[in-house]
C-alpha cells in the first residue's frame, strides 16, 4: 500500500544571472515520512526547499500539494497550504517570550490574548514531547530552544508539511538526539518532514528515504533501508570517491607545546578552564573532542594570548634555537610572530578570521601589512599569495577581487585556512575547520591539515565529528566542562570510549587523580 | 508647595504628551528626532486653527468646538510632520538622524511662519482649555492636586494608559513591537513592516503635537512663545529616562516637570544657578540611561532602532 503523496515537485528550473540552481527537479514526499535531502554545497537543495516555502518563485516547474497544484508566491502561501520551514538563520524577536515569538503575525479570529496561545503552545510541547518554558525570552535561550521555537511557530500554525534547512549543524549530539526523537512523533502523527543535512550518518538514522541532489538536480530518490553511506556519497558526487584520511606515522615527534595547570574565568568570572594540562608535540595533530562549549574556544584563545589566564603556564619551545618561552608574558602579534597560528574558524566564519566585504587579497594583507614598510601598501605578494591559495585549494571564485562575503562557506573556509598555513607556523590550531562544508571540501582540509603534519608542525584540532577526529588524529585529548577527562589514542580509541569521556563529570576525574 | 506640584504636573503632561507619541514612534524602529519640530507645528496649528475659529464665529464661541477644533488641528499638524518623516525614511531611504534634526528645523521654522505675533484671541482659548470641574475649588487640597486640571492633563494620563494597554496587550501592540525589534522576522512573520512604521509615527507624532499645543494653551495660559522645540527634546528624554514604557512616563515626566520648574520656586538662587537647575532632567537622564544599559538587558531600546529597512537587503 502506498502511502498518498503529500508534496509534488515537478520539472522545477531556477536560475539566479547565470547560474543555474535547480534544473528540471522532481521531488516527491509522502504523508508521514522522513526525506532526507542530501548534496553538496551548492547542489540546489536549498533554493529547492525556498521555493516550496514561497521565498522564491519557480522559473519553471509545478508544485502539487496533495495532489493539487499550488502557486506559492510568498511564506504566506506556504502557510495556507501547511507548508513551514525552519531557516539555518533564525528569525526570532530577542526580547520577545517564546510565546510571544510563536504569536507574530498570526492572524487568529476573535480577541488576542496571550494566555490562548500559551495554552495552544504547551498543547504541541506536550503532544510532540517538546522541552521549552514557553514564557521564556528568546535572549536568554539556548540554540536550541531557539529551534525549538521555530519549529513551535510552524506547527502552531497548523503546518503538514515540515522543511528543516541543516537542523543539525548548531546542535550538540544529545541535542539532536532529543530532536530526531520529536521529528519521528511528528512522523507517527501523519506529518511529512524533509531535512536537508551534511552529515551522512544523521541521514542514515533519521530518513525513510533519501533525495539525492547533485548540480541542481535530482540524481536519484532511495530508500534509506536499502542503501549505505559509501553509495550515497558516490550518488553525489556522481562518480566512486575514496573517502580516507591517509594518518601517516609522527616523524620524530618532539615537544612544541606544553601546557601546565592552565585555568582561566571568563567575563562574568565563572571558571571556563580549570586545571588543564597537556602536550602537542610536532609533527602529529592532536585532536580535542567535547560537547560544544566545553571550553575549546577558550583553550585555543588562551593559546592565542586571547583569554587571559589565572593560572598555569603555556610553555614554547622554539624549533629553531631551541629556547623555551611561555606564551603567557606575550601579546597576540608577539606570538604569532613565534609561528603559533590560530585559524579559528567559529560559529561565525567571517567574525574572526576574514573581513568579508574586503577580497581575497585584501584579507591576505590583514596578516601581513605590519611587515611592510613605508606609507603606501605593496599589493603584489598578497596578491600572488592568494593566487597560489585559489589555485592551490581550488578556491571557487570569479577572481582574487572578489569579496569573500560572496564566495560560499567551504570556499571562505579554504581561504582563511590557507592563509595562515602560507605563514608557515610551528603550531596551527583550527576550531570547527568543516563546519557546514561539504564532503569534499571537508576532505581538502582535512589533507591539508595533513601536509602540515607532514612538514613538522604541530597540529590542534578541534572537531565535533568523532568518526572525523578517530581516523584524522594520532591522540585525542578529551575535555568537559573546562577539565581534560582524559587522552586516547587515535589509532585505537573506541567511539563510546570518548563518549564517555566527553560527558564524565569532573568529581570523577579529580577521583581518579587521587588514586 | 501644593502649587509647585500642581504647577508641575501641568507642565509634566505636556512632556508626557510629547514622550508617549514619541515612545509609539520608536517602537516601530523610527528614532525621530523631529519631535520637537513636530511639537512646534502642532502647538502652531491648534493655535492657529482656534484663531480662525473664533475670527469666524465673532461672539458665539462654542466652547467645545474651542476645544475640539484646535485638539484635531494639532493632532493633524503632527501626524502631517510625522508622515513627511516616514516618507522621507521608509519611501526615499533617508538617514532617521539627519531627517529628524531636518524636521526639527523645518517644525521650528513653520511654527514661526504660521504665527507670525502673539494674539490676545490665544489667551482667550486658553480658558476653555484650562477650564476646570466647578466643584474641584470645594474640595480643599484633594481638589486641587487631582481635579483642577484642564482638559489636557487628563487627555494626556488616557493615552498614556492606553498606549501602555495597546502596546502590551493587543496583537496590535505585539507586532508592532516586533516591527521595532526585529523587522525582518517580522516581515517573515508576514507583517506589512512599511505600514507599521508609517502608521506608528503618524500616530506618535500627531499626539506629540498635542503636547506642543498643550504648552501653549494650557501650561502658559494661552502666551505664545518660540520655545516649545525646548520641551520637544525633553520629551524625547523622557523617553529614555522612562526606558521607552508610557505608564513609567506618567511619573516620570512629573518628575521632569518639577526638575524644571524648581528654579523658579528656590529663592536665592542666581540667573546662572536656575539655568544650571534646568539641566537636571538631561543630567537624569544621562544618569538613567549608563546605569539601564549597563546593569539591566530588558530596558533597552528597541533593537531595530533607527535602523533601515528594506527587504531585498536581507
Amino acid at each position: 500500500m502506498e502511502k498518498p503523496i503529500a508534496l509534488a515537485c515537478r520539472g522545477i528550473t531556477k536560475t539566479f544571472g547565470r547560474v543555474v540552481a535547480n534544473r528540471n527537479c522532481d521531488l516527491t514526499v509522502y504523508k508521514g515520512e522522513i526525506l532526507a535531502i542530501l548534496g553538496e554545497n551548492g547542489s540546489g537543495k536549498t533554493t529547492l526547499m525556498n521555493m516550496v516555502a514561497g521565498i522564491y518563485f519557480p522559473d519553471a516547474g509545478q508544485i502539487f500539494v496533495n495532489g493539487e497544484e499550488a502557486v506559492i508566491a510568498s511564506p504566506k502561501d506556504a502557510f495556507a497550504y501547511k507548508i513551514g520551514m525552519i531557516h539555518q538563520h533564525f528569525k526570532l524577536v530577542d526580547v520577545f517570550t517564546a510565546c510571544e515569538n510563536i504569536a507574530l503575525g498570526v492572524e487568529d479570529e476573535g480577541r488576542f490574548r496571550l494566555s490562548d496561545v500559551r495554552k495552544k503552545v504547551i498543547e504541541i510541547t506536550q503532544r510532540y514531547g517538546f522541552i521549552i518554558d514557553p514564557d521564556k525570552r528568546v535572549a536568554d535561550m539556548s540554540v536550541s530552544e531557539k529551534q525549538t521555537v521555530e519549529i513551535l511557530k510552524v506547527l502552531y500554525r497548523g503546518a503538514d508539511i515540515l522543511i528543516l534547512d541543516e537542523p543539525t549543524a548548531v546542535l550538540t549530539p544529545q541535542e539532536t538526539e532529543k530532536l530526531f526523537a520529536v521529528l519521528r512523533r511528528m512522523r507517527e502523527d501523519g506529518k511529512s518532514i524533509i531535512i536537508i543535512t551534511h552529515k551522512m550518518h544523521e541521514v542514515l538514522s533519521i530518513s525513510d528515504r533519501v533525495a539525492v541532489l547533485r548540480r541542481g538536480e535530482n540524481a536519484g530518490t532511495v530508500n534509506t533501508a536499502d542503501t549505505n553511506a559509501a553509495d550515497l556519497t558516490e550518488m553525489m558526487m556522481g562518480q566512486k570517491v575514496e573517502l580516507n584520511i591517509e594518518r601517516s606515522e609522527p616523524k620524530n615527534p618532539t615537544e612544541r607545546l606544553k601546557v601546565s595547570n592552565l585555568s582561566a574565568v571568563n567575563e562574568e568570572g565563572r571558571p571556563v578552564l580549570t586545571d588543564i594540562s597537556f602536550t602537542a608535540y610536532s609533527g602529529e595533530i592532536l585532536g580535542i573532542a567535547g560537547i560544544a562549549g566545553s571550553g575549546q574556544r577558550e583553550l585555543l584563545e588562551a593559546i592565542a594570548g586571547l583569554q587571559s589566564v589565572q593560572e598555569g603556564s603555556i610553555e614554547y619551545q622554539d624549533p629553531k634555537t631551541g629556547k623555551l618561552e611561555d606564551l603567557r608574558d606575550k601579546n597576540p602579534i608577539q606570538i604569532r610572530d613565534l609561528g603559533v597560528r590560530l585559524s579559528f574558524v567559529p560559529e561565525d566564519r567571517l567574525g574572526m578570521g576574514l573581513v568579508g566585504n574586503m577580497d581575497i587579497v585584501d584579507n591576505m594583507m590583514l596578516r601581513s601589512y605590519q611587515k611592510g614598510q613605508g606609507f603606501f601598501l605593496h599589493r603584489k605578494e598578497p596578491r600572488d599569495l592568494a593566487q597560489t591559495i585559489i589555485e592551490d585549494l581550488q578556491v571557487v571564485t570569479p577572481g582574487a577581487s572578489t569579496p569573500v562575503r560572496q564566495l560560499s562557506g567551504g570556499n571562505v573556509q579554504k581561504v582563511l585556512v590557507g592563509r595562515e598555513i602560507a605563514a608557515a607556523p610551528t603550531v596551527l590550531m583550527a576550531a570547527y575547520p568543516v563546519r557546514g562544508l561539504d564532503v569534499n571540501a571537508s576532505y581538502t582540509i582535512y589533507n591539508l591539515l595533513n601536509r602540515q603534519k607532514e612538514n613538522g608542525v604541530a597540529v590542534i584540532f578541534v572537531g565535533e565529528d568523532l568518526d572525523v577526529l578517530m581516523e584524522l588524529c594520532d591522540r585525542i585529548l578529551v575535555v568537559n566542562a573546562g577539565r581534560v577527562t582524559g587522552t586516547v589514542d587515535g589509532r585505537t580509541a573506541k567511539k563510546d570510549e570518548i563518549g564517555l569521556l566527553m560527558t564524565k563529570s569532573h568529581e570523577n576525574v579529580a577521583g581518579e587523580g587521587e588514586q | 508647595m501644593l502649587a509647585f506640584l500642581v504647577s508641575a504636573i501641568r507642565l509634566g503632561m505636556t512632556f508626557l504628551l510629547g514622550s508617549t507619541g514619541e515612545t509609539i514612534t520608536e517602537k516601530s524602529g523610527h528614532l525621530n528626532l523631529g519631535i520637537p519640530g513636530v511639537m512646534c507645528v502642532g502647538a502652531a496649528c491648534g493655535c492657529y486653527a482656534e484663531y480662525m475659529y473664533f475670527k469666524a464665529v465673532g461672539a458665539a464661541i462654542s466652547p467645545v468646538l474651542a476645544v475640539i477644533i484646535p485638539l484635531i488641528a494639532s493632532l493633524l499638524g503632527g501626524g502631517l510632520m510625522g508622515l513627511l518623516f516616514s516618507f522621507l525614511t521608509v519611501t526615499l531611504r533617508a538617514n532617521q538622524n539627519v531627517t529628524g534634526l531636518a524636521i526639527t528645523t523645518l517644525g521650528v521654522g513653520m511654527s514661526e511662519y504660521i504665527i507670525d505675533e502673539a494674539s490676545t484671541i490665544f489667551t482667550k482659548g486658553s480658558k476653555y482649555f484650562t477650564a476646570h470641574l466647578p466643584f474641584a475649588d470645594d474640595l480643599g487640597w484633594f481638589g486641587e492636586l487631582f481635579l483642577s486640571y484642564g482638559v489636557f492633563v487628563y487627555l494626556a494620563l488616557i493615552i498614556a494608559i492606553v498606549t501602555t494597554y495597546v502596546l502590551n496587550k493587543t496583537r496590535v501592540g505585539l507586532h508592532l513591537r516586533a516591527v521595532g525589534e526585529n523587522p525582518a522576522t517580522a516581515d517573515a512573520a508576514g507583517i506589512n513592516v512599511s505600514l507599521y512604521r508609517y502608521g506608528a509615527t503618524c500616530i506618535g507624532c500627531g499626539i506629540a503635537g498635542l503636547g506642543g499645543l498643550s504648552f501653549i494653551m494650557d501650561y502658559l495660559n494661552g502666551n505664545w512663545e518660540y520655545c516649545v522645540d525646548a520641551i520637544g527634546w525633553l520629551a524625547i528624554a523622557l523617553v529614555i529616562f522612562t526606558v521607552w514604557k508610557p505608564n513609567l512616563a506618567i511619573f516620570g515626566s512629573i518628575i521632569f516637570g518639577a526638575l524644571y520648574i524648581a528654579s523658579s520656586y528656590i529663592t536665592g538662587v542666581s540667573f546662572a544657578g536656575k539655568e544650571l537647575f534646568k539641566m537636571l532632567p538631561y543630567i537624569v537622564t544621562i544618569l538613567v540611561l549608563v546605569v539601564t544599559s549597563m546593569r539591566s538587558k530588558k530596558n533597552q531600546p528597541p533593537q531595530a532602532l533607527g535602523l533601515p529597512y528594506f527587504r531585498e537587503e536581507r
